[in-house]
């Protein structure tokens, strides 16, 4: 099981992120337990500026912008 | 250069569409198609561009530029290092915070945030391919000048009091970036989904622009414009400031707008003052920015905006009426 937070204040690129780390997750199979962190603090506390960003079980992977598919799948099987 | 996309014009105008040039629906026609498709391949070529040579900087690096910097350099470097560097305006307010966290002086980051949306190399190159270099560099200098003196006024009257008090509480985590893929097909990859990013977010704005432009440019006479927006009547820029605070699109969608209204024989400093409104008074924006500043802060910062762009205004058209 992947814990994946996607970083960000809601705003729609956020949102688009979260969905494309959920339907990448369900055509490979992988579980993984998707959380939108809203939080400024929280956020600010991974050190990211740009948001959305994306922590994979504790680690920054991306920040700024919705990420690439491929980016996303690689991450999952990582 | 840009030939072909007037002959296109010409062709989609008088022949597919079959006016009669000279006519008011030929004008808008022509106008729209010849817009649309120019800006269009001109957004398109150069996101592609910048996106290969990840010209484009990442916020957390701003940061660490400004860090530490005695304030006047701190002003001139903001408001550079804002027009080059893009962000979405949901990242606001973690820039906001993220500057302020690491010393930034309020005003460095003001300067930045009304810089950043203002001037930005994409809309540059497209004002001066479509409405002329001059007024493209008015346009860059002007914003520019902006920015640094609404960051200097910002810290002379201590805007600090305006920000919202758990702001500066934030403690901001070690900023862990990860390395970009610097490999030919990583930039290519990395310069086709810049362009698929951003063209996703501006394209109906563009559309919008150019919509309004091709109307003013075939459906309303000069005459009304020069009866309304003559340089020597002296409510023309405090309307066009105050007409585009409701309104709001992003520095590339007003361009089109711009351009024919200055075909129009209205006076740069009038349209000037438009577009800078349009582009960096925006309610969206400030209803994200009332996370960080109180509504005083907020007021002080709308106030200034509008009174420094009627300031632009008046200036560029007794300067060249």
């Amino acid at each position: 099981m992947k814990h994946v937070k996607v970083l960000g204040s809601g705003c729609r690129n956020c949102v688009t992120t979260a969905a494309l780390i959920e339907k990448k997750a369900a055509e490979l199979g992988v579980a993984v337990e998707v959380e939108k962190v809203t939080d400024m603090a929280a956020i600010m506390g991974y050190g990211v500026m740009s948001t959305p960003g994306v922590v994979v079980d504790g680690t920054v992977v991306h920040a700024g912008g919705v990420p690439r598919p491929d980016a996303v799948a690689a991450w999952l099987k990582g | 250069m840009f030939e072909v996309f007037t002959l296109l014009a010409d062709w989609a105008a008088y022949d597919l569409a079959g006016l009669a040039p000279a006519t008011r629906t030929a004008d808008a026609l022509h106008f729209f198609v010849e817009d649309v498709t120019k800006i269009f391949t001109l957004l398109v070529v150069i996101i592609f561009v910048m996106g290969l040579f990840r010209s484009v900087l990442a916020p957390e690096k701003v940061r660490g530029y400004l860090e530490g910097k005695p304030r006047g350099v701190a002003y001139v470097l903001a408001v550079l290092l804002g027009a080059v560097t893009p962000f979405c305006s949901c990242s606001s307010v973690p820039l906001f915070i993220g500057f302020l966290e690491a010393g930034i002086p309020l005003g460095a980051t003001m300067a930045f945030l009304i810089a950043s949306p203002m001037i930005n190399e994409v809309a540059v190159v497209i004002l001066g391919s479509v409405v002329g270099w001059k007024i493209a560099a008015l346009y860059v200098g002007t914003g520019l000048a902006v920015g640094i003196l609404g960051g200097w006024l910002a810290d002379r009257f201590r805007m600090e009091r305006h920000v919202e008090d758990y702001v500066w509480k934030i403690r901001m985590g070690q900023v862990a970036m990860p390395a970009p893929d610097t490999t030919l097909r990583g930039r290519i990859a990395y310069a086709a989904g810049e362009v698929r990013e951003i063209v996703g977010r501006v394209w109906l704005y563009v559309l919008i622009g150019v919509g309004i432009g091709a109307f003013l440019h075939g459906f309303v006479p000069q005459d009304f414009f020069a009866r309304f927006a003559a340089a020597d009547n002296w409510y023309a820029v405090p309307v066009a400031v105050l007409a585009g605070i409701p309104l709001y699109s992003n520095a590339t969608g007003v361009i089109p707008v711009a351009e024919a209204l200055l075909a129009k024989a209205v006076p740069i400093g009038t349209v000037l003052a438009l577009m800078m409104s349009v582009v960096a008074i925006s309610v969206p924006e400030f209803v994200i920015l009332r996370k960080v500043l109180k509504v005083r802060g907020l007021a002080w910062f709308g106030g200034f905006l509008a009174l420094a762009f009627m300031a632009v205004g008046y200036l560029f058209n007794g300067l060249m009426p």
